[in-house]
C-alpha cells in the first residue's frame, strides 16, 4: 500500500480498517543469495539498497531481537555533516543528502527535521578550531556559519552565557542538520525492503558460520542453518562477537553509551545545542521531551545499561548550559552497545573471508550514517569492491597507518 | 562499581581511569622479525569478550597504583582485582 495524504483520509473516514502489516514474517529459506546480519538501520538499509539499486535477489535480513530493537531505536536521533577530516566528511555529505530525499525514496514519514545543530564554543582556541572545521564542512557543499555571541543569544536566549568558568563566546552552525525520528527509520526501510522481496527475519540470532576453503558457505542460526555465498555482517555493538565465529578480531572495543528523555514540555529548544565544555547535547522530541546524552561510560560493555557517575556527568553539564531544565523530571534512560574503533572512525570492508564482508566500528555516531552505509555496503557486496565515497573505511588503514581519528587520541576507544 | 582494591579495600571506579585490555601488559619485542605484525596486533586488535574481562584500571585520585581487575563485562559484576606489577612479574617482566 502506497502511503499518500489521500490514503489517511480515506482511512479516517472508514474507521481505520484498511491499514496492514508493513512487512512479512517470513520463515526462513535454506538458501539466499545474500544474508545480512542485523537488522538495525544499517542492516535493513543495506538490504533496501541492494535490491532497490542493484537488483539483488533471494535476500535476507537476520535479526536476533525484534526490528529496531538495537541502537537504531536507542540513539538520539541526530544527524548531521560537521566533520573535518577527508576520509570523513565526504561520507557523512552524502549520507545527508540521502535523508534530504529518504521520506519520498522510501514512501515513509521519518520526520526528517533540519532544525540545525549548534555547537558552541567557549574559548578562542575552540572557536579557531571550530573555524577549521566549519572551513571543511564548507569545502565538501555541506554549509557552516560561525555565529558569535550575541547572534547565539538571538537564537538561545535561556543559555548561561555568562558561565565564570565556561562562558559561550558563539557557535558553528549547521543549518542542514538536525533529527530524524530513529525507529521510523528501521520501520520504514524495513517495510520498503519487504515491498522488494527482502525477508526479514526476527528472533533469529546467528550462532555460527560455515566457512570452507576460505569461502562463506551459510552460517548457523537458532533457527536452524542457512546457506548463502554472501554474508555482510552489520551488528554493532556485537560485531566482535559475530565475527569471532569467522575466527576474527577486530580493531573494536564494546562500550555502552546512555541517553535520556525528560517529561513532556512546550517547544523551547528550536535546533540541537552541544556544550563544548562538558559531555552534554540536547533536542527537544516533537512530543515534547528533551533528549539528551553525553560521553560513553568508558569501559568494556555488553551490559546494554550505564552506571550512574555518567547520568551525573552529563545532568552537570546540562545544568551548566542551561539552568532552566533544573526542574524538569527525567522520564527514562537507557543504554546501548556501541562498537568503539581504535581511531573512533568506521569500517566497511572485505574479509580475508572470500564472500563475509563487514560493517561496523561506528561508535556512538552511526545513525547518521545509515542511508549512507546502507548504500556502499550494498555497493561492497554487489560488487566485491569499495565504494568511492567509503574508500577509507578499510582494515587496513591500521596497518598502513592512515588513521581517521578525528579526535587525534589515539587507539583508546573511551577516548573518541 | 566496586573496584576491590588489593591494598585499600573496596574503591569507587570513579576515582580511576580505565584503560582497556590487561593484554597491553605484554608488550611485544621492537626488534623481533615479525614486529610490524605484533605491533599492529598489540595496539589495535582486541578480544571484546562478552563475559570476563581482564581489564587495566589505574588508580588516578588514590595511590596511583595500576591494578588488573577480571569484570564481567555482560553484568559489569567484578570478580577480582590485582596490582599489576604483580603480574607483570609473574610473567618474567623485570617490574
Ligand atoms: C544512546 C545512544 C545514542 C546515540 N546517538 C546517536 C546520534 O544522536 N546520532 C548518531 O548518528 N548516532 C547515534 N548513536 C549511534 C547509532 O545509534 C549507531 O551507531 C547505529 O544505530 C548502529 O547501527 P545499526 O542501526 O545497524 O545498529 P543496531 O540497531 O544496534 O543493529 C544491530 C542489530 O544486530 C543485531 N544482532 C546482534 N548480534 C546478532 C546475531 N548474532 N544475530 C543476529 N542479529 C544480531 C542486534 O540485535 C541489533 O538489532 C547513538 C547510540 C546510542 C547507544
Amino acid at each position: 500500500m502506497r502511503y499518500s495524504i489521500f490514503q489517511v483520509l480515506k482511512e479516517g473516514l472508514t474507521g481505520h480498517r484498511g491499514w496492514r502489516p508493513v512487512w512479512r514474517e517470513p520463515t526462513p529459506q535454506a538458501e539466499y543469495d545474500t544474508i545480512i546480519i542485523g537488522g538495525g538501520g544499517h542492516g535493513l538499509a543495506t538490504a533496501y539498497t541492494l535490491a532497490k539499486v542493484y537488483g539483488g535477489k533471494r535476500i535476507a535480513v537476520l535479526e536476533k531481537g525484534w526490528i529496531g530493537g538495537g541502537n537504531v531505536g536507542r540513539n538520539t536521533t541526530i544527524v548531521r555533516a560537521n566533520y573535518l577530516l577527508d576520509g570523513n566528511q565526504p561520507f557523512y555529505e552524502l549520507s545527508l543528502k540521502l535523508w534530504e530525499g529518504l521520506e519520498q525514496d522510501l514512501n515513509y514519514n521519518t520526520m526528517v527535521s533540519q532544525r540545525g545543530i549548534l555547537n558552541l564554543y567557549h574559548s578562542d582556541a575552540q572557536r579557531d578550531a571550530y573555524r577549521r572545521r566549519g572551513n571543511a564542512m564548507m569545502l565538501h557543499g555541506s554549509g557552516a556559519e560561525l555565529l558569535d555571541r550575541e547572534q547565539v543569544r538571538e537564537m538561545l536566549p535561556f543559555l548561561n552565557f555568562d558561565n565564570a568558568r565556561f562562558p559561550v563566546r558563539g557557535g558553528l552552525l549547521h543549518r542542514r542538520g538536525g533529527t530524524v525520528r530513529h525507529d521510523a527509520v528501521a520501520w520504514g526501510y524495513a517495510r520498503a525492503a519487504a515491498a522488494l522481496g527482502v525477508d526479514i527475519i526476527q528472533n533469529c540470532a546467528v550462532t555460527g558460520m560455515t566457512i570452507e576453503n576460505g569461502r562463506i558457505k551459510g552460517i548457523e542460526t537458532t533457527r536452524g542453518p542457512i546457506r548463502a555465498a554472501k554474508v555482510g555482517c552489520a551488528v554493532a555493538g556485537n560485531s566482535s562477537r559475530v565475527m569471532a565465529m569467522a575466527g576474527m578480531r577486530l580493531p573494536v572495543e564494546s562500550h555502552v553509551l546512555q541517553a535520556f528523555v525528560t517529561e513532556g514540555l512546550k517547544p523551547v529548544i528550536p535546533n540541537v545545542i552541544t556544550f563544548g565544555a562538558g559531555h552534554f547535547y540536547v533536542s527537544q522530541s516533537d512530543k515534547g521531551g528533551l533528549v539528551f546524552g553525553g560521553d560513553i561510560d568508558g569501559y568494556n560493555s555488553y551490559a546494554q545499561r550505564g552506571n550512574l557517575p555518567v547520568i551525573e556527568d552529563v545532568v552537570e553539564g546540562g545544568m551548566a548550559l542551561m539552568p532552566m531544565i533544573g526542574r524538569t523530571r527525567l522520564l527514562r534512560g537507557w543504554g546501548g552497545l556501541v562498537d568503539m574503533s581504535m581511531d573512533g572512525s568506521p569500517i566497511i570492508d572485505r574479509t580475508p573471508i572470500k564472500g563475509l564482508y563487514f560493517n561496523g566500528g561506528w561508535c556512538y555516531g552511526g545513525f547518521k550514517a545509515t542511508p549512507a552505509s546502507g548504500h556502499v555496503f550494498a555497493h561492497l557486496l554487489a560488487t566485491d569492491t569499495p565504494h568511492p565515497t567509503a574508500e577509507a573505511y578499510r582494515f587496513d588503514r591500521f596497518r598502513t597507518g592512515r588513521l581517521i581519528d578525528e579526535k587525534g587520541v589515539g587507539a583508546q576507544p573511551n577516548l573518541h | 562499581m566496586i573496584i576491590p582494591h588489593p591494598l585499600l579495600g573496596p574503591r569507587d571506579a570513579q576515582e580511576f581511569v580505565y584503560l582497556g585490555d590487561a593484554c597491553l601488559i605484554d608488550r611485544p619485542d621492537g626488534m623481533a622479525e615479525d614486529s610490524a605484525d605484533a605491533f599492529h596486533d598489540y595496539v589495535y586488535m582486541r578480544d571484546n569478550p562478552a563475559g570476563e574481562h581482564r581489564e587495566l584500571w589505574y588508580h588516578e585520585q588514590g595511590d596511583r597504583s595500576w591494578l588488573v581487575v577480571t569484570r564481567d563485562t555482560v553484568t559489569h559484576r567484578i570478580l577480582r582485582a590485582e596490582l599489576a606489577s604483580d603480574i607483570a612479574r609473574q610473567r618474567g617482566r623485570g617490574r
